[in-house]
């Protein structure tokens, strides 16, 4: 969808770029607040963000799992919806690490060799949300008010499978009225891990109970993530704590202005 | 507890029996954490630290991809140095060869260096079967031999007990088997350490034979390496008459200078030193000097079976200095038993399913052992890409199970990939979706779930669906795209 474009527009950072967005399934489905946040925060920025029709799922769960034969039309999916782009982005570190270090080893390891390049030219463009903001629009400060006492977790994928590093933590610090405390033994992991919270879910709970131990050691009220899957493990072990900490993906920060604060307040719930 | 891993439960059992064990849960964390610092600050002070592990990583490839050329050369080099050298198959035969050689030296006991080839093919429980004693000389080996139990991290195989646990098994076992310790024996560390000393100083002045692996066997020297940091292991390779190395065939590096590269890549990934404290060296017989009997056993035990995985034989690239545990949160919070095999851990968790295919449950479970967070693969000093290996695992274990009666996960995954292969069937499953999310309303949170989602909700709450998804919304919104 093309929006109409004055002076103001065409000044902004994202101006002249159109990226699809990929909302992965979980988002898509049980998040919606996270794919719209990234819609706004895009567009605040200037630009054009498409919504192909026809994603559905990277196949993550598939591959993680040992189903790499059920992931492989997946894989395929994904290149056929997404190859016309030049930019794609999701708000999921461990998706974008799906496509950007799994697609070619699946096609590969089902003898799709055609299929694997195609993969291999398709990780270059998926970016995730706070590389794209980062080093794509080349922007930390987004615009956002969030006048909260939060703490960051970084997401094992987003760490270790993107290097984001230090991005997402760029993009909170920029964040107008935000008191931004240090989350002890942050890069450790949470013990979601996908299927590993269901097959191994003593580990995985006692993994994520340190995990929520920690958060409730910064006085946060709110941790944040670039990965929702992470956060209904952590805030799952936290609500069911009565621990009073609520967990919210990094887009909404970002996407929060200082007008939706008064609304935002009224609206939300805690555990 | 006995002192073999068959018959192990899989790994999730093994984990929640293991996660309830307050008292080894706090000795793990202390130690990993404390070790997992020490490799930090020591890996950090090198600014070629990365290409040493790529460097690393291609002379294990470089080798790997012509092992057998050089398993050739080394035991050439081996047979001129004046060793014998032995080939074993398997455990069994490897068994059966060191059986028979202790007997030929006419003893009925043996000193032991630490050695995870020993370890792997059962050899103390094989001797023992056979009337001969085989005593552990490392400290940490000692405590698990006395303790009757099992080791449960490669470097330290004692790493779940604390002082006051060792205090009191010296105290019951050790003078069963020798020296006893001191009355009014502490739980001071010199104390312990004292006790062991005097202890196995008895065991290494009478034994005439010693059994040893090897961290490395240079090929064009027929030199073999012990890296080791008490000394026992320099008593064990230089007092006795007869020597008798179990050497996995995957610890051959070409030459006597690849050890270079080795010699900084290990004690900084496991003990978190610059350097160990005891290097030994050795190729063959020295006339007059130490072991005039050198024997060499070359054990496959399933690692040609692994060479034949193209993507899992970078496994065998491992040089055992367990940085994959010490960083693992999995490993942490269960400790080494629960992966049934002297191989714990992330490097355990890519390795038995290899090295013992994929037959009992154990195994099966154990590339699913992880969380995938990427921690072991960071730290790997010879960059064995774990996570991809357990996924590619995973894969095989699942592809291995296909082709029965369908479990009752595989038809989900069936299900669900169906639904994802067309948008419009994904669409229909995202309504009724949020059907369920209009349905509960207010509700923000799920306290029960049925059936095997309980697994979850047993310990979190569930989200409820929304009324809308992303995708209607865009649609009520933005129309098409």
């Amino acid at each position: 969808m093309v929006r109409p474009q004055n002076e103001a527009t065409t000044s902004l950072p994202g101006h002249g770029l159109r990226v699809a967005l990929f909302a992965t399934c979980f988002n898509d489905t049980m998040w919606p607040e996270t794919p719209k946040a990234v819609v706004t925060v895009l567009e605040r920025l200037g630009a054009t963000v498409e919504f192909p029709l026809e994603q559905t799922c990277c196949g993550q769960m598939f591959t993680n799992t040992g189903y790499a034969r059920e992931a492989l039309p997946l894989v395929e999916r994904f290149a056929d919806v997404f190859s016309e782009y030049d930019a794609v982005v999701a708000p999921s570190g461990s998706c974008v690490g799906s496509v950007r270090h799994q697609h070619a080893t699946v096609a590969r390891g089902c003898g799709r060799a055609d299929l694997a390049d195609r993969a291999t030219a398709m990780a270059g463009k998926v970016y995730e949300l706070s590389e794209l903001l980062v080093d794509v629009l080349g922007v930390t400060d987004v615009g956002a008010t969030f006048p909260h006492r939060v703490t960051y977790h970084p997401t094992c994928h987003s760490l270790r499978m993107l290097r984001v590093a230090d991005k997402p933590l760029r993009l909170l610090r920029e964040v107008r009225g935000i008191d931004l405390v240090d989350l002890p033994e942050a890069e450790e992991c949470c013990g979601f891990g996908g299927t590993f919270a269901m097959k191994n879910a003593d580990t995985s709970v006692a993994m994520g109970s340190d995990k929520a131990r920690h958060v409730r050691e910064t006085q946060a009220e709110v941790l944040v993530a670039g990965d929702n899957s992470c956060l209904a493990h952590i805030g799952g072990l936290l609500t069911r704590q009565r621990a009073g900490v609520r967990v919210l993906h990094l887009a909404e920060v970002l996407a929060c202005t200082e007008s939706d604060v008064a609304t935002d307040a009224a609206r939300e719930v805690t555990a | 507890m006995s002192g073999t891993f068959i018959g192990m439960p899989k790994f999730p059992a093994a984990a929640r029996e293991a996660l309830g064990n307050s008292q080894q849960r706090r000795n793990l964390r202390h130690a990993t954490h404390t070790i997992r610092a020490k490799r930090a600050r020591v890996v950090g002070e090198l600014d070629d630290w990365e290409e040493l592990r790529r460097t690393g990583a291609a002379i294990k490839d470089h080798v790997l991809s012509h092992l057998d050329r050089y398993l050739a050369e080394l035991e050439e080099s081996l047979t001129r140095a004046g060793a014998t050298v032995h080939w074993a198959s398997d455990a069994d035969e490897a068994n059966r060869i060191i059986t028979s050689l202790v007997r030929d030296a006419g003893t009925e006991e043996v000193v032991k260096v630490k050695s995870m080839a020993t370890q792997e093919i059962g050899l103390n429980e094989a001797l023992e079967e056979a009337g001969i004693r085989a005593w552990e000389t490392d400290l940490a080996e000692l405590i698990v031999q006395l303790g009757h139990d099992r080791p449960s991290h490669i470097l330290v195989p004692a790493i779940h007990r604390n002082r006051a646990e060792i205090r009191e098994i010296f105290l019951s076992e050790m003078g069963r088997v020798g020296t006893p310790p001191p009355a009014g024996l502490t739980s001071e560390p010199h104390e312990l350490a004292e006790a062991a000393r005097v202890h196995l100083r008895e065991k290494f002045l009478r034994a005439t034979v010693a059994v040893s692996g090897a961290n490395f066997a240079v090929a064009e020297t027929g030199t073999l390496v012990v890296v080791e940091s008490e000394g026992n292991g320099r008593m064990c390779l230089t007092l006795p008459e007869t020597l008798i190395s179990v050497v996995g065939i995957e610890k051959v590096v070409p030459r006597l200078e690849d050890l270079e590269v080795f010699l900084q890549l290990l004690p900084r990934s496991s003990t978190g030193e610059r350097m160990n404290p005891y290097t030994s060296t050795w190729s063959g017989v020295t006339p007059g000097d130490g072991p005039q009997q050198v024997h060499v056993v070359l054990l496959d035990n399933g690692r040609t079976d692994a060479l034949a995985d193209r993507v899992g034989r970078q496994a065998l690239r491992c040089i055992r200095c367990s940085a994959c545990l010490n960083v693992c949160p999995v490993y942490e919070r269960v400790g080494g038993h629960a992966y049934g095999s002297v191989y714990p851990g992330p490097i355990g968790a890519i390795l038995n399913p290899q090295l013992r295919g994929t037959t009992s449950a154990v195994d099966r479970s154990l590339p699913y052992a992880s969380s995938l967070c990427g921690a072991c693969g960071d730290v790997c000093p010879v960059g064995i890409e774990i996570p991809e290996l357990l996924v590619h695992l995973r894969t095989r274990v699942v592809d291995e199970q296909r082709g029965g009666i369908p479990s009752g996960e595989e038809l989900a995954m069936k299900g669900a990939a169906w639904m994802f292969a067309d948008h419009r069937r994904w669409e229909k499953a995202q309504q009724a979706a949020e059907l369920g999310g209009r349905a509960l309303g207010r509700k923000e949170r799920l306290g029960r779930l049925p059936g095997p989602l309980s697994a979850w909700s047993d310990a979190r709450d569930a989200p409820t669906p929304p009324a809308e998804s992303f995708r209607s919304w865009w649609k009520r919104e933005r129309g098409s795209r």
